[in-house]
Parts: C-alpha cells; structure tokens; sequence
C-alpha cells in the first residue's frame, strides 16, 4: 500500500504546490511563511523535551502555547484576510481581522510572560 | 446582630444604600452593554427608525434594570428574616479567606499555609482554592472605599450572590438573544432571576462559588456564541477571558470546557464546520487554556487530565479539518478525496493511540472518581463513601426538579422545539447544553444548577414564540427585526396557501395572499383566540412567579447556622445555638486549642470560633477524616489513644434529639461509620452497629457497639435529666434513649448550649499514677460512694 501511495501522491503534491504558487495572494503567502516558521519553532521545542525532559515543565507550556497560539491566530488571520474566501466571513474586514490578531496575540502573550515562572 | 434600635435602623439604612448603590451599578452596565456598544458597532440607521429603535431600546433598558432589581430583591428574604450573615459551611471558608486577603495583600494570600486547619497536616490554602470568589469581593471591597464608602467585607460578601445573579439575568439576556430576539431574552433574565434552581445557590449570605459561577459561565456562552456568529477572533479572545474568570472561581468550569467542544464537534459532524467556527474555537482554546494554567489549583492539568483531552483533542482536529480544508481548494475533488480519508484516519488512529499510551504511562490521569460517579450513580457509595455522603450529591428525585423549575419544566421541551425549528449553530449549542445539563442533573441534585439556565432560555424561547404570534396586532409595522417561527397559520386561507404552494400552481387570490405580510408572518385575526392564549399564558407566569417567592421565603432563605421555630401565636424565635458555642470556644478555650468534629462543622469553627481544626470541609485527606471517624464510633479508650495522637483538647458534637433537629451527628452517624470502616475495617464494621434486628436504633435495643461508642455517649450524656431522670425521648428518630447508664470516664463535658444542640467536651489530661483513666474513674467512683456510705453511718 505504502508504494503505490508514494507513487500517486508524488504528482499530487507537485501540482498542490503549482496550484498554490499559481493561485494565492502575496499577502496570505507571507502569514503562510509565519506560521510555517512557528510550526517549526513548536517542533524545535517538542524535540527538545524528548531530548533533554520537559523540568521546568511551565517553561515548556508557555514556550509551546505561545507558538500554537500565534499559529492558531496567524491561521485565522489568514481565514480571514484571503480574498478567496471572503464570501463566507464578510462580516469582518482585513483592518478588523488585524486588529483582532493583535488583541489575541496581546492577551495571549501577557499570560505567556507570566507563566514562564 | 441585634442591637438597639437605633443601630437596626443603621443598619437597615445602610442595607438600603447598599441597594441603591446596586441599581446603579446595574444600570451602568446594562447601559454599557445594551445600548452604547451597539451604537458603536451599527452603521448608519434610517431616522425615523433610529427613534423608535431608541424608544424601545430604553424600555427594554428599564425592564431588564427592573428584572435584575427583582432579581438581587427577591434573594434578600434570609436577610430580612434573620440579619445579613454568612449561612451554611463552605461559606464560611470562603468568608475566612477573604476576610484574609483582605487584611493582608494578594501576594501573602497566594502563599498562606493555614496551620489551624487539618492538624497537624496543615492546608496550603492558596494553592488548593479557586480564588475568584475571594478575590471579587475584595476588589468590591477596595473600589468601594477608594470611592469613599468604608462597607464591611461581611456586608460585602453577603450581598454578592444576590449582586451577580442580577448580573447573571443579565448574561441571560444576552444569550437569550443571541438565540432569538431580545423579546426572548427579556423573558430569560425574567426567568433566571427568579426561578429557584438558582435561588438555591444564591441567597444573600450564601457566599460560595456557584453564585457568580452561574453568572461566568453564561457570560462565556455568551461570547462563545457571538464568536461562532460572527467568527472574530476578537470574541473568541474575550470567551476566552471569561472562561478564565469561571476557571478562577468554581472547579465546575469542565462542564463549559467539554460542552464548547462537543459543540464544535458536532457541528463538524453536521457538516457545518466553517471559518467562522475554526477561528471562534482556536482563539478560545488557545487563548482560555493558557488563561486557565494561571490558577494554582489548576496548574498543569489541562494537559494531564482527561476531563481536558476532549477540549485539546477538538483544538488538533478542527487544526487537521482545516489544513484539508485549504489543501481542498487547491485541488481537483477526486484526489482530494483519497487524501482526506487517508490523513482523517491516520490522524485519528494516532491522536487516539497517543491518548491511551499517555494515559496507561500515567502522563495523563485517568478519570477521577468525582467524575465516574457521574456516569454511574452507584459509583461513589461503593469507592468514595465521602462523596455519597454529601446530601447534594445523591440523584435528583422528580419533585425536587419540579420545585425548582415549575412551569419552565414544561416549557423547556417546547423551547427546545422551537431551537430545532430554527436550527442554526447556535441553537446546536442550547440543544446540547440542554442535554448535558438535563442528564447531569438527573445524577446530582446540586446539578440542577447548571439546568437552570438552559431551562430558563429555553423556557423564554418557547413562550416568547407563543407571544410573537398572539401579541401581533394585523397593522404590523415593518421591522427588520422579526421573529424566526415562522408562522401559526390559524385562519385557514393562508394555512391552504401554505400547503398548496408546493403542490399545484396557485390560484391568483391564494396568491395575494400569500404575499400579505401579515400572513407571511403569522398573526392570529381572532380576538378571542387571542385573549385566552394570552390570559392562559399571563396565568401561569403569574402561578410562576408566585410559586417562585414561595418556594425562595419558605425552602431556600435559611442559614443553616440559625434555626427558627414559630411559637403559636405566631412569633418567631430565634434558635442560635451554633453562633453561641462557637462564640464560647473563642472566648474560653486557649488560642491555639484544637477541636475535633465531624468534617462538617470545621470550617464554622475555623471561622466562627477561629480555633484549629482537625478535619474540615475541604475533604482532600480520606484518611484523616477516617480517623476522626475512627475516634467518634470507638469505645472510649480507643477513641482516647486516638485523640490524644491527634492533640485534640476539645471534642465538639451536634446533637438535635432534644429539639428535633435532623441534621444532627446521629444521623451522619452511619456515614462516619461507613468512611471509618474504609480505612481501618479491623476496627470498625458496619453491622456492629444495628441492633439485633439490623436497625439502626438509640434505644435499649441498640447494639453494644452503638451504646459505648464516643459518639453515642457524647450525644446522649445527661440527656435524661432533661426529663426529670425518667426516659429521655429522641425528638429526631421518635424513639426512647438509653441514656441513663452512660458515664464518661476520659471526657469531660464542659459546655452544652441552650437547646442542647451543640455538646463540648474537654479531653481528660492522662492519670497522673499511670493508671487508665477508665481505672482512675472507677476508682473515684468507689471512693465517692464510701464517703458517701461513711456519712450515712
């Protein structure tokens, strides 16, 4: 199963990745290197506890929340600010999406800072 | 207390100020929340309805200010009756810990060990509570001398149940609106500041948790709901926030934190799984679990435990969903497909195979007992004695729900109706939110408190619908705003024009009619009609609310630390037995002087008395509480040796024989047995303790067992000189003492308080020749009787 897989999914992904580098706005390819950055600063610091433990254990929560949390609102910045689906978030705007990326990545961060201990 | 006159009326004036204050403050925010932010949100508005729009908006402002007026007014019966003071147990505790956060600061707070509760294990109170509560009040507290008003933090803590339920009608309406129309969410607030459910938990002077829990926990359905509406990160944050005001105050924050993932989790399956729903539940769980881990009790358990897995289980989902979803719309469906159920069924096998492997590697707690026994009710009086052993933790029987809830229980399956009709992603959450909570509270009647609100909004959806078609008059203006039951056809014509629409092409007059607002919208011509639904309806809100006030004055408005009883003639008196012994302990017994009762009684001590004590309401030491047990249901030099090992200087019971009070230590007896019995079983057995006929008797019938146990001596010790020495008579379990032969041989009595409810006893310090003290008794007594026979001679 596994060889026939690689084998169809190879064209696959190549032609996900045409049809990305065809179709996305300049923009929302800029939030997609961002959030592939904290995709991997998370695996970084997940590797790390395999590596060295997870002691100072709030440490490591803060440090990895704060990244799912940037990816979670980078994510839904995305969602909204990609004119492809605009249709069905109309009610928000990009200025408003930005704004409330902002106010999430403020409250986020403000519990990051006090739980690194 | 009462004093003079003159400081009653002080202190009814005050009371009366505090009133005033708190209307004010309601007005402030139903203002804020009402009427300024939509202004802000909305664009521009046509004039002519801007005005009418502003003249409704202030009514709906005045009805919902009055609502929650009625709503703070009609918790103040036990106030009224008795005088503003903190009821029950945990209260107290609650009241302890502020009036300590008060006196010192926040940071000394977080690290208070309490070495006079738990001897000699000690409480760390700052880590083991929900601060919330504590920390609200105090605020209050502070804000309100700043403004120049120097209230008492008793006062304070009074009022706050009955401050936030006015809040919480509040919270109520704005969900209640959120689901249909403000109409409904007037009828909500109306409900919820009424019905008795929640009154149970929220009298003036019951300062516990679930007071202002209710009131979180609706404010963050609120938020929830308006993010799923309007998927905005901004609303998923301020849940988020919310939720984490709940998680600060009440352990049952799981109950939100479950129910919003099956939420998105449902929708999922329904197909319905949108940007809006991915951003409103990302930010929320992002955002509120981080929040949550702020709180000490909390700490790291929203990532150990599995009553958290289902929330973070939900979050990596709809994560996976939605990268699918993107790689979707990049490619042709029908490789799309194949993609889809091979990374859904990777994903789900390993996130599963991950959640056993952590669990069995003890990464993950499994489910703790609290929980089980909420899915199989005779789960804890097999395990947990102690929790089967709370009176609120046994299931709800039927009548108990209908004395909370009365009419609204008949309209909550309606409500529930008309959230199907309109199934949109919010009524998803009321319908499960309603089956939830209706099976919680069919487990625990303390439960019922999470039904209440459902029930409430439910309830107001129903009626409200039923007043959107009787109330229309045929003039109907033309508003934007209308409501979504669609219509009650009662005058035929429309109702065939409804049914034949779909059948055959329409005949031009059905036509017309079909396209007349008023039938579109469904309004009832007859006046009739009308009048009787309306009268109908008018009736048994009426029978509502009337059961409503009777069922808060006469079951719910009584603290428990005060009892009265009516004379003939109709007075009241005032039975205050528990304020009078506490009041002894504190003003005769050493400072640091360590009392053993039951669980029960520790946190009034604590906080009445301000003694140690050995075992209190926060029931974290099974094996602690067993042991006081142990001392209680032992003969006296066992229970001596025990006693002595726990430093006890005073032994404290509640006895309720001479007055018929039923909640007395008798009648917990068999529970203190029963958690004895888990812990040391080769000393103490159940069955030692009923009499031949296996009945649980105090009479000359009662097992050996039970007549020398240190629990049944201290209760019934001298109890027959109340009647003249002949047979004492138990008032509780209707039935004769066997209370003449016991004699106390390594306690002495020392105070027992004017209804004979509460009984202290002193430790006897050991002989001083090394003999038990039983011995030195008999000795004594040997002694006695000589004398007494050489004066005779």
């Amino acid at each position: 199963m596994a060889a026939g897989n690689t084998k169809s999914s190879q064209p696959l992904l190549v032609q996900l990745l045409r049809d990305y580098r065809a179709t996305t706005d300049r923009r929302v390819q800029l939030i997609d290197a961002y959030m592939v950055f904290l995709m991997l600063t998370g695996i970084l610091q997940f590797a790390h506890i395999f590596l060295a433990g997870s002691y100072p254990y709030n440490a490591f929560l803060s440090g990895f929340s704060s990244t799912v949390g940037a990816f979670v609102f980078a994510a839904a910045l995305r969602v909204q600010t990609n004119p492809r689906n605009t249709p069905s978030t109309k009610s928000i705007s990009p200025e408003r999406a930005f704004a409330d990326f902002i106010f999430c990545n403020l409250l986020l961060f403000l519990a990051v800072a006090n739980f690194l201990g | 207390m009462a004093g003079p006159p003159f400081q009653q009326l002080v202190h009814r004036i005050l009371l009366l100020l505090l009133l005033l204050l708190f209307v004010f403050f309601v007005f402030v925010f139903v203002f804020l929340m009402v009427t300024v932010l939509p202004l802000l949100l909305q664009t521009s508005m046509g004039h002519e309805i801007a005005l009418e729009e502003e003249r409704t908006r202030l009514l709906r402002v005045v009805i919902l200010a009055s609502i929650a007026l009625v709503a703070f007014a009609s918790r103040l019966f036990s106030v009224i009756r008795y005088e503003s003071v903190i009821h029950e147990f945990d209260p107290w505790f609650n009241y302890r810990t502020t009036r300590y956060l008060v006196e010192h600061d926040l940071h000394q707070f977080w690290n208070w060990f309490d070495e006079t509760s738990w001897y000699p294990l000690g409480r760390i109170v700052g880590g083991t509570l929900y601060p919330g509560l504590m920390i609200t009040a105090a605020a209050i507290w502070n804000s309100l001398r700043t403004l120049g008003l120097p209230v008492d933090i008793r006062n304070i803590c009074v009022f706050m149940a009955p401050l936030f339920s006015g809040l919480c009608a509040v919270a109520s309406y704005l969900v209640a609106k959120e689901l249909k129309d403000s109409r409904a969410g007037l009828l909500a607030a109306l409900f919820i500041g009424v019905a008795p459910g929640y009154i149970s938990r929220s009298v003036a002077g019951s300062y516990d948790y679930e007071g202002i829990a209710i009131f979180q926990m609706m404010l963050t359905f609120y938020f929830w709901l308006k993010a799923v509406k309007t998927g905005s990160a901004f609303f998923g944050g301020i849940a988020a926030i919310t939720y984490f005001y709940m998680v600060s105050t009440w352990g049952g924050y799981v109950f939100p934190i479950n129910l919003i993932p099956l939420h998105v989790f449902v929708l999922l399956l329904m197909g319905r799984f949108s940007n809006r729903v991915y951003v409103a539940y990302s930010t929320f769980y992002a955002i509120g679990t981080l929040y949550s881990m702020q709180i000490p009790f909390v700490g790291f358990q929203p990532t150990r435990t599995s009553e958290h897995m289902a929330a973070l289980g939900i979050f990596g989902l709809i994560q996976i969903v939605a990268f699918v979803q993107l790689v979707r719309s990049h490619l042709a469906s029908q490789q799309f497909r194949r993609l889809l159920l091979v990374s859904v069924g990777v994903a789900f096998v390993a996130s599963f195979a991950a959640l056993v492997f952590l669990t069995m590697r003890g990464y993950i707690a499994p489910w703790t007992g609290r929980f089980y026994s909420l899915w199989d009710t005779g789960y804890a009086k097999k395990h947990i004695p102690i929790i089967a052993s709370v009176s609120e933790h046994q299931p709800t029987p039927w009548t108990s729900i209908f004395f909370d809830l009365q009419l609204l229980t008949f309209l909550f399956p309606a409500g529930i109706y008309f959230c199907f009709r309109s199934l949109k992603d919010e009524h998803v959450f009321i319908v499960l939110f309603a089956a939830a909570a209706t099976y919680f509270a069919g487990v625990m009647i303390r439960l019922v408190l999470t039904l209440t609100p459902v029930v409430c909004v439910a309830a107001a959806i129903a009626v409200s619908n039923v007043l959107d078609v009787y109330l229309k008059t045929p003039p109907a203006t033309e508003r934007a705003e209308t409501a979504p039951a669609r219509t009650v056809h009662a005058d035929r014509p429309s109702a065939t024009a409804a049914e034949g629409e779909s059948k055959r092409p329409r005949t031009a007059s059905l036509a017309a009619q079909q396209r007349d607002p008023s039938a579109e919208k469904g309004y009832i011509r007859g006046d009739f009609s009308k009048l009787g639904t309306i009268a109908v309806f008018a009736y048994m809100l009426v029978q509502f609310v009337w059961h409503c006030t009777w069922v808060t004055g006469s079951a719910y408005s009584s603290p428990s630390i005060i009892l009265s009883s009516y004379t003939p003639d109709g007075q009241q008196h005032i039975i205050d037995d528990f304020r009078e012994a506490y009041f002894w302990l504190q003003e005769n017994t050493a400072p640091d002087a360590k009392i053993l009762s039951w669980w029960d009684y520790g946190y009034q001590i604590a906080g009445m008395a301000n003694r140690t004590v050995i075992v209190d309401n926060n029931t974290w030491n099974n094996t602690h509480i067993a042991t006081v047990g142990l001392a209680l249901a032992s003969p006296e030099p066992l229970a001596y040796d025990v006693m002595r090992k726990l430093d006890v200087d005073y032994v404290l019971v509640i006895h309720g024989s001479v007055l018929g009070y039923s909640g007395d230590d008798i009648n917990k007896f068999l529970w203190m047995i029963r958690i004895a019995q888990g812990v040391y079983p080769h000393l103490v057995q159940e069955s030692d303790f009923y009499s031949a006929r296996g009945q649980y008797r105090v009479d000359d019938e009662a097992s050996k067992a039970m007549k020398e146990s240190l629990m049944f001596k201290l209760n019934y010790y001298r109890v027959h000189e109340l009647y003249g020495n002949g047979e004492a008579w138990d008032r509780v379990r209707q039935s004769a003492i066997a209370s003449k032969n016991i004699k106390l041989s390594t306690v002495d009595e020392v105070y027992t308080s004017e209804n004979w409810i509460v009984r202290i006893y002193k430790l006897k310090k050991p002989d001083n020749l090394g003999r038990t003290l039983q011995d030195a008794a008999a000795f004594e007594e040997n002694r006695r009787r000589k004398r007494k026979v050489m004066k005779k001679y």
